[in-house]
């Protein structure tokens, strides 16, 4: 990498696909593990072998496969399992709105880039200032989709062999990805303020409400930042 | 066809297109300032919501207290110390791994 003078003001670092599947690395081992698990409940819920990997690179949201695939372990219904799983993607219309600013080009770009939108792919694409990076969702994207469906595909065939991501202590990995990318954006304090608010709504409804309903609630929080200033 | 796929198909074009929506929508036309500045704060409340439901979420809705948690707590130490992102990840997980290893 070429190194700038130190006279010259710091340019906003251009960031490359490249770097947002480095970005995603760490996080793409807790991918491909849930991954495996899901491809091992969803073949013992009677997805076969084929569904659980088209859903995977379709769906791609661990979240609603994984309550879809559990409805209909339990005998569930169609309908129970595809409100669920409807419910928990919901979220990714304000995400999607999110990043509507960031996406280029022409429309069909646009809606194909916005499927690799996962709430770890989102998360890790953003910049300090609440704003999206369009190469870092793309490079995380893209390698958290091969992680989830390959993960998927090796769970359907060879689950029995592989450990248990939570004895891992994987499932914490989530949330705390989340915890250090929100940090250096709440530096702001009308943007602390819809942290909190945020925080509080989902804290608020998460006994009342099926998942999923909180998060997509949480979002009007960012009605903080419609303030005049 | 069989209720798996019904429900594979079905909830995968709800996603797709649920996805698509915000920038297919959005670019019709630039949003005012405000709206802009709305748009802009979204992250940090959706990143806190996750936060909390990812932390305290339970498998059928409600809240469930495990060594999620104490992983959580770590990571959040972590970052107070100024440790990288990769770091912040392994201590969480490494930290909920050996809660639930002892207890």
């Amino acid at each position: 990498m070429r190194r700038l003078p130190d006279a010259q003001p710091p340019e906003p670092a251009r960031r490359g696909y490249l770097d947002g599947v480095r970005a995603a690395a760490p996080i793409g081992v807790a991918a491909v593990a849930f991954g495996v698990s899901f491809g091992v409940l969803a073949r013992s819920a009677g997805m076969g072998r084929v569904a659980p990997v088209v859903m995977s690179l379709t769906t791609f949201g661990g979240s609603a496969q994984f309550a879809a695939a559990s409805i209909l372990g339990a005998g569930g219904g169609v309908v129970t399992a595809v409100v669920a799983a409807v419910l928990l993607n919901l979220r990714y219309g304000p995400i999607g709105l999110s990043t509507a600013t960031a996406l280029t080009g022409p429309w069909w770009q646009r809606a194909l880039t916005a499927q690799l939108l996962v709430d770890e792919s989102w998360a890790i694409a953003q910049r300090d200032d609440g704003r999206i990076d369009r190469h870092l969702l793309v490079g995380a994207g893209l390698l958290l989709l091969v992680g989830w469906t390959g993960g998927t595909a090796v769970g359907t065939f060879a689950g029995d062999l592989v450990a248990d991501p939570e004895s891992l202590g994987l499932d914490a990995a989530f949330p705390a990805l989340f915890l250090a990318l929100l940090w250096p954006q709440v530096g702001e304090r009308s943007r602390l303020l819809a942290a909190v608010g945020g925080a509080a709504i989902a804290l608020a409804l998460m006994p009342f409400t099926g998942a999923g309903v909180p998060i997509v609630a949480a979002s009007l929080a960012c009605l903080v930042g419609a303030r005049r200033s | 066809m069989s209720a798996v796929w019904i429900t594979v198909i079905v909830v995968g074009l709800a996603t797709i297109a649920i996805k698509a929506a915000g920038p297919l929508l959005v670019a019709v036309r630039t949003p005012p300032p405000r709206a802009r500045s709305a748009l802009e704060h979204l992250a940090p409340a959706l990143l806190a919501a996750l936060v909390v439901t990812q932390s305290l979420g339970g498998d059928n809705g409600g809240f469930t207290i495990d060594p999620r948690l104490a992983g959580l707590a770590a990571g959040a130490v972590a970052l107070l110390l100024r440790a990288p992102l990769l770091l912040v990840i392994t201590a969480a997980a490494l930290t909920a791994a050996l809660v639930r290893l002892i207890t």
